[in-house]
Protein backbone atom coordinates (compact mmCIF):
# COMPACT_ATOMS: atom_id res chain seq x y z
CA UNK A 1 0.00 0.00 0.00
CA UNK A 2 1.01 3.63 -0.43
CA UNK A 3 2.12 5.96 1.94
CA UNK A 4 -0.39 8.50 0.03
CA UNK A 5 -2.83 6.18 0.34
CA UNK A 6 -2.17 4.69 4.15
CA UNK A 7 -2.00 8.40 5.67
CA UNK A 8 -5.29 9.68 3.56
CA UNK A 9 -7.61 6.71 5.02
CA UNK A 10 -9.46 7.51 8.10
CA UNK A 11 -6.99 5.68 10.41
CA UNK A 12 -4.20 7.03 8.82
CA UNK A 13 -5.81 10.89 9.19
CA UNK A 14 -6.05 9.95 12.85
CA UNK A 15 -2.62 8.45 13.33
CA UNK A 16 -1.28 11.84 11.70
CA UNK A 17 -3.56 13.85 14.13
CA UNK A 18 -2.15 11.92 17.37
CA UNK A 19 1.33 11.68 15.87
CA UNK A 20 1.45 15.37 15.79
CA UNK A 21 -0.40 15.71 18.93
CA UNK A 22 1.84 13.97 21.08
CA UNK A 23 4.89 16.17 19.05
CA UNK A 24 3.02 19.21 20.69
CA UNK A 25 2.28 18.09 23.98
CA UNK A 26 6.37 17.20 24.45
CA UNK A 27 6.68 20.74 22.89
CA UNK A 28 4.35 22.12 25.81
CA UNK A 29 6.35 20.81 28.05
CA UNK A 30 9.28 22.58 27.11
CA UNK A 31 7.67 25.43 26.43
CA UNK A 32 6.21 25.67 30.01
CA UNK A 33 9.44 24.56 31.36
CA UNK A 34 11.05 27.66 29.71
CA UNK A 35 8.44 30.43 31.06
CA UNK A 36 8.76 29.32 34.71
CA UNK A 37 12.26 31.15 34.42
CA UNK A 38 9.93 34.37 34.96
CA UNK A 39 9.40 33.10 38.95
CA UNK A 40 12.87 32.98 39.35
CA UNK A 41 12.52 36.29 40.64
CA UNK A 42 15.79 37.87 39.21
CA UNK A 43 14.31 40.35 37.02
CA UNK A 44 13.56 38.19 33.93
CA UNK A 45 17.68 37.57 33.99
CA UNK A 46 17.10 33.56 33.31
CA UNK A 47 14.18 34.40 31.19
CA UNK A 48 16.17 36.46 28.96
CA UNK A 49 18.89 34.18 28.86
CA UNK A 50 16.86 31.18 28.14
CA UNK A 51 14.88 32.97 25.66
CA UNK A 52 17.89 33.97 23.72
CA UNK A 53 19.25 30.47 23.59
CA UNK A 54 16.11 29.39 21.97
CA UNK A 55 16.38 32.45 19.19
CA UNK A 56 20.13 32.09 18.73
CA UNK A 57 20.94 27.95 18.89
CA UNK A 58 20.31 26.50 15.74
CA UNK A 59 19.33 22.91 17.16
CA UNK A 60 16.23 24.90 18.96
CA UNK A 61 15.77 26.78 15.19
CA UNK A 62 15.59 23.67 13.64
CA UNK A 63 13.38 22.67 16.11
CA UNK A 64 11.11 25.64 15.80
CA UNK A 65 10.25 24.61 11.84
CA UNK A 66 9.08 21.32 12.54
CA UNK A 67 7.16 23.02 15.46
CA UNK A 68 5.58 25.03 13.13
CA UNK A 69 4.90 21.83 10.38
CA UNK A 70 3.21 19.94 13.76
CA UNK A 71 0.91 22.51 14.39
CA UNK A 72 -0.05 23.60 10.79
CA UNK A 73 -0.55 19.71 9.84
CA UNK A 74 -2.81 19.07 13.24
CA UNK A 75 -4.98 22.23 12.22
CA UNK A 76 -5.42 21.62 9.19
CA UNK A 77 -6.22 17.67 9.07
CA UNK A 78 -7.98 18.54 12.29
CA UNK A 79 -10.34 20.95 10.91
CA UNK A 80 -10.42 18.65 7.23
CA UNK A 81 -11.54 15.59 9.60
CA UNK A 82 -13.83 18.14 11.36
CA UNK A 83 -15.64 18.42 8.17
CA UNK A 84 -15.50 14.96 6.66
CA UNK A 85 -16.97 13.50 9.74
CA UNK A 86 -19.74 16.31 10.19
CA UNK A 87 -20.60 15.10 6.52
CA UNK A 88 -21.15 11.64 7.17
CA UNK A 89 -24.47 12.57 8.52
CA UNK A 90 -26.32 15.40 6.72
CA UNK A 91 -30.06 14.26 8.37
CA UNK A 92 -29.37 14.68 11.84
CA UNK A 93 -31.74 13.31 15.02
CA UNK A 94 -34.56 15.06 16.72
CA UNK A 95 -33.61 14.08 20.16
CA UNK A 96 -29.89 14.18 20.75
CA UNK A 97 -28.04 11.79 22.27
CA UNK A 98 -25.67 14.96 23.76
CA UNK A 99 -23.65 13.52 27.42
CA UNK A 100 -25.38 10.29 27.42
CA UNK A 101 -21.99 7.95 26.62
CA UNK A 102 -20.20 10.36 25.54
CA UNK A 103 -18.07 14.09 27.48
CA UNK A 104 -18.95 17.00 26.11
CA UNK A 105 -15.54 18.28 25.64
CA UNK A 106 -14.37 14.53 23.56
CA UNK A 107 -17.49 15.80 21.08
CA UNK A 108 -16.33 19.78 20.99
CA UNK A 109 -12.05 18.95 20.14
CA UNK A 110 -13.18 20.84 16.79
CA UNK A 111 -14.41 24.04 18.72
CA UNK A 112 -11.34 23.70 21.26
CA UNK A 113 -9.15 23.64 18.92
CA UNK A 114 -10.33 26.37 16.70
CA UNK A 115 -10.32 28.36 20.05
CA UNK A 116 -6.88 27.37 20.20
CA UNK A 117 -5.92 28.21 16.50
CA UNK A 118 -7.58 31.48 17.54
CA UNK A 119 -5.18 32.01 20.61
CA UNK A 120 -2.27 31.01 18.61
CA UNK A 121 -2.59 33.57 16.17
CA UNK A 122 -2.87 36.43 19.41
CA UNK A 123 0.10 34.55 21.01
CA UNK A 124 2.39 34.98 18.10
CA UNK A 125 1.37 38.15 17.38
CA UNK A 126 2.39 38.89 20.84
CA UNK A 127 5.26 37.48 21.23
CA UNK A 128 6.88 35.36 18.39
CA UNK A 129 6.40 38.13 15.72
CA UNK A 130 8.35 40.88 17.69
CA UNK A 131 11.40 38.27 18.90
CA UNK A 132 12.05 37.10 15.44
CA UNK A 133 10.48 39.35 13.12
CA UNK A 134 9.94 43.00 14.09
CA UNK A 135 12.51 43.14 16.73
CA UNK A 136 13.00 43.81 20.74
CA UNK A 137 14.18 46.38 23.04
CA UNK A 138 18.14 45.41 24.14
CA UNK A 139 18.40 44.61 27.68
CA UNK A 140 22.14 44.63 29.18
CA UNK A 141 23.00 41.82 31.03
CA UNK A 142 26.47 41.18 32.21
CA UNK A 143 27.51 43.37 30.16
CA UNK A 144 26.00 41.70 27.17
CA UNK A 145 23.14 42.70 25.03
CA UNK A 146 20.09 40.40 24.99
CA UNK A 147 16.79 40.72 23.90
CA UNK A 148 14.29 42.22 26.26
CA UNK A 149 11.33 39.31 26.36
CA UNK A 150 10.76 39.60 29.70
CA UNK A 151 10.20 43.55 29.76
CA UNK A 152 7.61 42.45 26.53
CA UNK A 153 5.87 40.18 28.65
CA UNK A 154 5.54 42.81 31.13
CA UNK A 155 4.24 45.05 28.59
CA UNK A 156 1.95 42.56 27.30
CA UNK A 157 0.30 41.87 30.24
CA UNK A 158 0.96 44.19 33.00
CA UNK A 159 -2.37 46.60 33.22
CA UNK A 160 -4.22 44.23 30.23
CA UNK A 161 -7.07 43.40 31.84
CA UNK A 162 -8.65 42.13 28.75
CA UNK A 163 -5.53 40.25 27.19
CA UNK A 164 -5.17 38.27 30.67
CA UNK A 165 -8.68 37.33 29.97
CA UNK A 166 -8.11 36.23 26.49
CA UNK A 167 -5.30 34.45 27.63
CA UNK A 168 -7.07 32.55 30.66
CA UNK A 169 -9.52 31.18 28.09
CA UNK A 170 -6.74 30.28 25.96
CA UNK A 171 -5.56 28.04 28.83
CA UNK A 172 -8.88 26.61 30.08
CA UNK A 173 -9.45 25.49 26.26
CA UNK A 174 -6.33 24.09 26.52
CA UNK A 175 -7.22 21.99 29.17
CA UNK A 176 -10.38 20.54 27.86
CA UNK A 177 -8.55 20.15 24.35
CA UNK A 178 -6.18 17.94 25.84
CA UNK A 179 -8.11 16.22 28.49
CA UNK A 180 -9.84 14.03 25.71
CA UNK A 181 -6.49 14.86 23.25
CA UNK A 182 -4.04 13.17 25.30
CA UNK A 183 -5.48 10.07 25.89
CA UNK A 184 -7.16 9.67 22.97
CA UNK A 185 -3.66 10.19 20.85
CA UNK A 186 -2.36 6.68 22.89
CA UNK A 187 -5.75 4.92 21.77
CA UNK A 188 -5.20 5.94 18.53
CA UNK A 189 -1.74 5.10 17.60
CA UNK A 190 -3.01 1.61 19.21
CA UNK A 191 -2.46 1.25 22.84
CA UNK A 192 -5.20 -1.20 23.59
CA UNK A 193 -3.84 -2.45 26.58
CA UNK A 194 -5.91 -1.39 29.86
CA UNK A 195 -3.28 -1.17 31.95
CA UNK A 196 -1.73 1.35 30.66
CA UNK A 197 -4.50 2.85 28.85
CA UNK A 198 -5.49 3.47 32.39
CA UNK A 199 -2.27 5.22 33.53
CA UNK A 200 -2.15 7.38 30.56
CA UNK A 201 -5.75 8.44 31.15
CA UNK A 202 -4.56 9.70 34.35
CA UNK A 203 -1.29 11.10 33.23
CA UNK A 204 -3.93 12.97 31.19
CA UNK A 205 -6.18 14.54 33.43
CA UNK A 206 -3.27 15.50 35.99
CA UNK A 207 -0.71 17.06 32.85
CA UNK A 208 -4.41 18.60 31.17
CA UNK A 209 -4.93 20.46 34.54
CA UNK A 210 -1.11 21.16 35.60
CA UNK A 211 0.14 23.01 32.34
CA UNK A 212 -3.10 25.02 31.66
CA UNK A 213 -2.56 26.28 35.20
CA UNK A 214 0.49 27.03 35.20
CA UNK A 215 0.73 28.73 31.84
CA UNK A 216 -2.29 30.85 32.86
CA UNK A 217 -0.54 32.02 36.32
CA UNK A 218 1.84 33.52 34.02
CA UNK A 219 0.28 36.62 32.55
CA UNK A 220 -1.84 36.55 36.21
CA UNK A 221 1.23 36.48 38.10
CA UNK A 222 2.23 39.23 36.12
CA UNK A 223 -0.96 41.25 35.59
CA UNK A 224 -1.23 40.90 39.71
CA UNK A 225 2.15 41.77 40.48
CA UNK A 226 3.84 38.93 41.92
CA UNK A 227 6.45 38.94 40.08
CA UNK A 228 8.81 41.58 40.94
CA UNK B 1 -41.97 -6.36 39.73
CA UNK B 2 -45.56 -4.92 39.92
CA UNK B 3 -47.00 -5.41 36.73
CA UNK B 4 -48.68 -2.02 35.81
CA UNK B 5 -50.78 -0.55 32.23
CA UNK B 6 -49.96 2.62 30.88
CA UNK B 7 -50.62 5.21 28.16
CA UNK B 8 -47.80 6.43 25.92
CA UNK B 9 -47.70 8.86 23.07
CA UNK B 10 -45.46 8.03 20.32
CA UNK B 11 -43.65 10.30 18.08
CA UNK B 12 -42.62 8.08 15.13
CA UNK B 13 -39.99 9.17 12.18
CA UNK B 14 -42.86 8.54 8.96
CA UNK B 15 -41.11 8.34 5.88
CA UNK B 16 -42.18 6.49 2.41
CA UNK B 17 -39.53 5.71 0.87
CA UNK B 18 -35.56 6.56 0.65
CA UNK B 19 -36.44 9.69 -1.64
CA UNK B 20 -39.07 11.18 0.62
CA UNK B 21 -38.28 13.96 2.59
CA UNK B 22 -40.28 12.17 6.53
CA UNK B 23 -41.57 13.69 9.26
CA UNK B 24 -43.08 12.95 12.38
CA UNK B 25 -46.60 11.73 13.04
CA UNK B 26 -47.83 11.34 16.70
CA UNK B 27 -49.98 8.52 18.04
CA UNK B 28 -51.36 7.93 21.46
CA UNK B 29 -51.07 4.08 22.29
CA UNK B 30 -53.60 3.23 25.36
CA UNK B 31 -53.54 0.03 27.43
CA UNK B 32 -49.65 -1.01 27.11
CA UNK B 33 -48.40 -3.97 29.53
CA UNK B 34 -45.03 -3.15 31.70
CA UNK B 35 -44.48 -6.71 30.65
CA UNK B 36 -44.55 -5.97 26.65
CA UNK B 37 -41.48 -5.51 25.18
CA UNK B 38 -40.86 -2.08 23.30
CA UNK B 39 -41.71 -4.17 19.90
CA UNK B 40 -44.86 -5.35 20.58
CA UNK B 41 -45.76 -2.30 22.05
CA UNK B 42 -45.35 -1.18 18.10
CA UNK B 43 -47.23 -4.76 17.56
CA UNK B 44 -49.97 -2.89 19.20
CA UNK B 45 -49.79 0.22 17.39
CA UNK B 46 -49.86 -1.26 13.92
CA UNK B 47 -52.41 -3.78 14.66
CA UNK B 48 -54.19 -0.70 15.49
CA UNK B 49 -53.18 1.56 12.30
CA UNK B 50 -54.27 -1.60 9.98
CA UNK B 51 -57.74 -1.61 11.60
CA UNK B 52 -57.69 1.69 10.59
CA UNK B 53 -56.87 1.25 7.47
CA UNK B 54 -53.69 3.09 7.79
CA UNK B 55 -49.91 2.20 6.77
CA UNK B 56 -48.33 0.15 9.56
CA UNK B 57 -45.08 1.45 10.53
CA UNK B 58 -42.00 -0.40 9.08
CA UNK B 59 -39.32 -1.41 11.45
CA UNK B 60 -36.50 -3.96 11.35
CA UNK B 61 -36.63 -7.18 13.63
CA UNK B 62 -36.58 -11.06 13.53
CA UNK B 63 -34.90 -13.09 16.44
CA UNK B 64 -36.50 -11.24 19.23
CA UNK B 65 -33.99 -12.44 21.44
CA UNK B 66 -31.03 -9.74 21.45
CA UNK B 67 -29.08 -11.82 19.37
CA UNK B 68 -29.46 -11.72 15.49
CA UNK B 69 -28.62 -7.76 15.46
CA UNK B 70 -31.74 -6.74 13.20
CA UNK B 71 -33.94 -4.59 15.20
CA UNK B 72 -32.52 -0.89 15.17
CA UNK B 73 -34.71 2.83 16.57
CA UNK B 74 -33.23 5.50 18.07
CA UNK B 75 -35.68 6.09 21.28
CA UNK B 76 -35.76 9.12 23.01
CA UNK B 77 -31.87 10.63 21.89
CA UNK B 78 -30.51 6.63 22.40
CA UNK B 79 -29.60 3.73 19.96
CA UNK B 80 -32.21 1.00 21.56
CA UNK B 81 -33.33 2.91 24.39
CA UNK B 82 -32.47 3.72 27.63
CA UNK B 83 -31.18 0.06 29.09
CA UNK B 84 -27.70 -0.55 28.92
CA UNK B 85 -25.78 -3.60 26.92
CA UNK B 86 -29.43 -4.08 25.54
CA UNK B 87 -30.93 -4.17 22.28
CA UNK B 88 -34.43 -2.86 21.31
CA UNK B 89 -36.35 -6.32 21.30
CA UNK B 90 -35.37 -6.66 24.69
CA UNK B 91 -36.11 -3.43 25.73
CA UNK B 92 -39.59 -3.93 28.07
CA UNK B 93 -42.20 -1.36 28.75
CA UNK B 94 -41.18 -1.56 32.39
CA UNK B 95 -38.89 1.11 31.36
CA UNK B 96 -41.42 3.23 31.23
CA UNK B 97 -44.09 5.23 33.15
CA UNK B 98 -47.75 5.89 32.51
CA UNK B 99 -48.00 9.51 30.49
CA UNK B 100 -44.36 9.23 29.08
CA UNK B 101 -44.03 10.64 25.42
CA UNK B 102 -41.53 8.36 23.36
CA UNK B 103 -39.50 9.68 20.00
CA UNK B 104 -38.47 6.93 17.93
CA UNK B 105 -36.02 7.72 14.97
CA UNK B 106 -34.56 5.47 12.92
CA UNK B 107 -30.64 5.51 12.40
CA UNK B 108 -29.20 8.38 11.11
CA UNK B 109 -26.10 8.40 8.78
CA UNK B 110 -25.49 8.56 5.42
CA UNK B 111 -23.94 5.25 5.13
CA UNK B 112 -27.20 3.76 6.18
CA UNK B 113 -29.80 5.44 3.84
CA UNK B 114 -33.71 4.93 5.53
CA UNK B 115 -35.74 2.42 3.43
CA UNK B 116 -39.07 3.06 4.90
CA UNK B 117 -40.03 4.24 8.32
CA UNK B 118 -37.90 3.26 10.76
CA UNK B 119 -35.68 0.90 8.70
CA UNK B 120 -32.56 1.60 7.16
CA UNK B 121 -30.65 -0.50 4.71
CA UNK B 122 -27.50 -1.62 6.76
CA UNK B 123 -25.71 -3.38 3.64
CA UNK B 124 -22.33 -1.07 3.89
CA UNK B 125 -22.17 -3.54 7.24
CA UNK B 126 -21.90 -6.53 4.38
CA UNK B 127 -20.05 -4.77 2.23
CA UNK B 128 -17.45 -4.39 4.63
CA UNK B 129 -17.52 -7.91 6.18
CA UNK B 130 -17.00 -9.18 2.56
CA UNK B 131 -13.89 -7.21 2.05
CA UNK B 132 -11.97 -8.94 4.40
CA UNK B 133 -13.89 -10.38 7.60
CA UNK B 134 -13.57 -13.78 7.27
CA UNK B 135 -10.79 -16.39 7.00
CA UNK B 136 -10.28 -18.67 3.90
CA UNK B 137 -10.14 -22.48 4.46
CA UNK B 138 -11.07 -25.02 2.93
CA UNK B 139 -14.11 -27.19 3.53
CA UNK B 140 -14.82 -30.37 4.45
CA UNK B 141 -15.39 -32.04 7.50
CA UNK B 142 -14.82 -29.75 10.73
CA UNK B 143 -11.34 -29.67 12.01
CA UNK B 144 -11.16 -31.19 15.61
CA UNK B 145 -12.06 -28.31 18.30
CA UNK B 146 -8.75 -28.49 19.92
CA UNK B 147 -6.28 -29.44 17.05
CA UNK B 148 -5.01 -25.55 17.38
CA UNK B 149 -3.85 -24.29 20.78
CA UNK B 150 -5.85 -20.68 21.47
CA UNK B 151 -4.18 -19.07 24.31
CA UNK B 152 -7.26 -19.06 27.20
CA UNK B 153 -6.82 -14.81 27.64
CA UNK B 154 -7.09 -14.29 23.38
CA UNK B 155 -10.05 -17.19 23.06
CA UNK B 156 -11.63 -14.90 26.08
CA UNK B 157 -10.73 -11.20 24.21
CA UNK B 158 -11.73 -12.93 20.58
CA UNK B 159 -15.13 -14.04 22.09
CA UNK B 160 -15.82 -10.65 23.49
CA UNK B 161 -14.98 -9.20 20.39
CA UNK B 162 -17.32 -11.69 18.13
CA UNK B 163 -20.12 -11.25 20.09
CA UNK B 164 -20.93 -8.19 17.58
CA UNK B 165 -24.13 -8.17 16.06
CA UNK B 166 -23.74 -5.53 13.40
CA UNK B 167 -26.91 -3.94 14.83
CA UNK B 168 -24.82 -0.41 13.62
CA UNK B 169 -25.79 0.90 16.82
CA UNK B 170 -22.58 2.40 17.30
CA UNK B 171 -22.87 4.18 14.43
CA UNK B 172 -26.02 5.30 15.14
CA UNK B 173 -24.70 6.91 18.12
CA UNK B 174 -21.36 8.17 16.72
CA UNK B 175 -21.21 12.00 16.33
CA UNK B 176 -18.83 11.33 13.25
CA UNK B 177 -21.48 8.16 11.92
CA UNK B 178 -18.24 6.12 12.43
CA UNK B 179 -18.34 2.23 11.54
CA UNK B 180 -14.92 1.66 13.84
CA UNK B 181 -16.32 -0.57 16.88
CA UNK B 182 -18.08 -2.58 14.46
CA UNK B 183 -15.17 -3.38 12.10
CA UNK B 184 -12.82 -3.38 15.19
CA UNK B 185 -14.84 -5.98 16.60
CA UNK B 186 -14.77 -7.87 13.65
CA UNK B 187 -10.83 -7.38 12.70
CA UNK B 188 -9.80 -7.87 16.69
CA UNK B 189 -12.22 -10.95 16.77
CA UNK B 190 -10.35 -12.81 13.97
CA UNK B 191 -7.00 -11.25 14.83
CA UNK B 192 -6.43 -12.61 17.86
CA UNK B 193 -7.18 -15.79 16.50
CA UNK B 194 -4.66 -18.14 14.89
CA UNK B 195 -7.24 -19.18 12.44
CA UNK B 196 -7.21 -15.22 11.56
CA UNK B 197 -3.46 -14.87 11.20
CA UNK B 198 -2.25 -15.59 7.90
CA UNK B 199 -4.62 -13.17 6.10
CA UNK B 200 -4.87 -10.24 9.43
CA UNK B 201 -2.76 -7.64 7.55
CA UNK B 202 -4.85 -8.05 4.58
CA UNK B 203 -8.07 -8.41 6.41
CA UNK B 204 -7.38 -4.88 8.28
CA UNK B 205 -6.29 -2.91 5.47
CA UNK B 206 -9.39 -4.44 2.91
CA UNK B 207 -12.17 -3.74 5.70
CA UNK B 208 -10.87 -0.12 6.50
CA UNK B 209 -10.63 0.56 2.85
CA UNK B 210 -14.26 -0.50 2.40
CA UNK B 211 -15.46 1.35 5.59
CA UNK B 212 -13.65 4.60 4.09
CA UNK B 213 -15.53 4.28 0.81
CA UNK B 214 -18.98 3.61 2.14
CA UNK B 215 -18.60 6.95 3.65
CA UNK B 216 -18.01 6.39 7.32
CA UNK B 217 -16.74 9.23 9.29
CA UNK B 218 -13.09 8.75 11.43
CA UNK B 219 -12.78 7.77 14.80
CA UNK B 220 -12.62 10.19 17.38
CA UNK B 221 -12.86 7.88 20.70
CA UNK B 222 -15.43 9.76 22.41
CA UNK B 223 -16.90 6.33 23.47
CA UNK B 224 -20.42 7.02 22.78
CA UNK B 225 -20.43 3.76 20.83
CA UNK B 226 -19.24 1.68 23.96
CA UNK B 227 -22.12 3.27 26.02
CA UNK B 228 -24.59 2.21 23.41
CA UNK B 229 -23.39 -1.53 22.25
CA UNK B 230 -25.92 -3.84 23.02
CA UNK B 231 -23.01 -6.26 23.46
CA UNK B 232 -20.99 -4.21 25.21
CA UNK B 233 -17.98 -4.44 22.71
CA UNK B 234 -15.00 -2.76 24.22
CA UNK B 235 -13.61 0.18 23.02
CA UNK B 236 -10.31 -1.00 23.36
CA UNK B 237 -10.70 -2.87 20.08
CA UNK B 238 -10.44 0.07 17.94
CA UNK B 239 -7.20 1.26 19.65
CA UNK B 240 -6.59 -2.55 18.35
CA UNK B 241 -7.41 -1.63 14.72
CA UNK B 242 -5.62 1.32 14.69
CA UNK B 243 -2.63 -0.69 15.38
CA UNK B 244 -3.49 -3.31 13.42
CA UNK B 245 -4.11 -0.76 10.50
CA UNK B 246 -1.16 1.18 10.63
CA UNK B 247 1.07 -1.44 11.14
CA UNK B 248 0.10 -3.52 8.34
CA UNK B 249 0.08 -0.65 5.93
CA UNK B 250 3.86 0.12 7.00
CA UNK B 251 5.27 -3.13 6.91
CA UNK B 252 3.23 -4.23 4.15
CA UNK B 253 5.66 -6.51 1.34
CA UNK B 254 8.22 -6.21 3.76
Amino acid sequence: MKWSALFNSSVGRKWTMGLTGIFLILFLIVHVGLNACIWAMDGGVMFNKAAHFMGANVVPRLLELGLFAGFLLHIIQGWSLELTNRAARKKGYAVSMGNKGSKWYSRSMGILGTLLFLFLVMHLAHFWVPSRITGLKPVLIDGKEFHNLYGEMLSVFQGNLIVVVLYTIGCISLAWHLMHGFQSAFRTLGVSNPRYLRIIESAGVVFSIVISMVFALMPISMYAGWIK
Amino acid sequence: MQHYIMNLTLKVWRQRNASDAGHFETYPVEGISSEMSFLEMIDVLNEKLLKEGKEPIAFDHDCREGICGMCSMYINGRPHGPWHNNTTCQLHMRAYQDGDTIVIEPWRANSFPVIKDLMVDRGAFDRIIQAGGFISVNTGSAVDANAIPVEKEKADYAFAAAACIGCGACVAACKNSSAMLFVAAKVSHLALLPQGHPEKKKRALSMVAQMDKEGFGACTNTGACEAVCPKGISIENIARLNREYMMAGLAENE
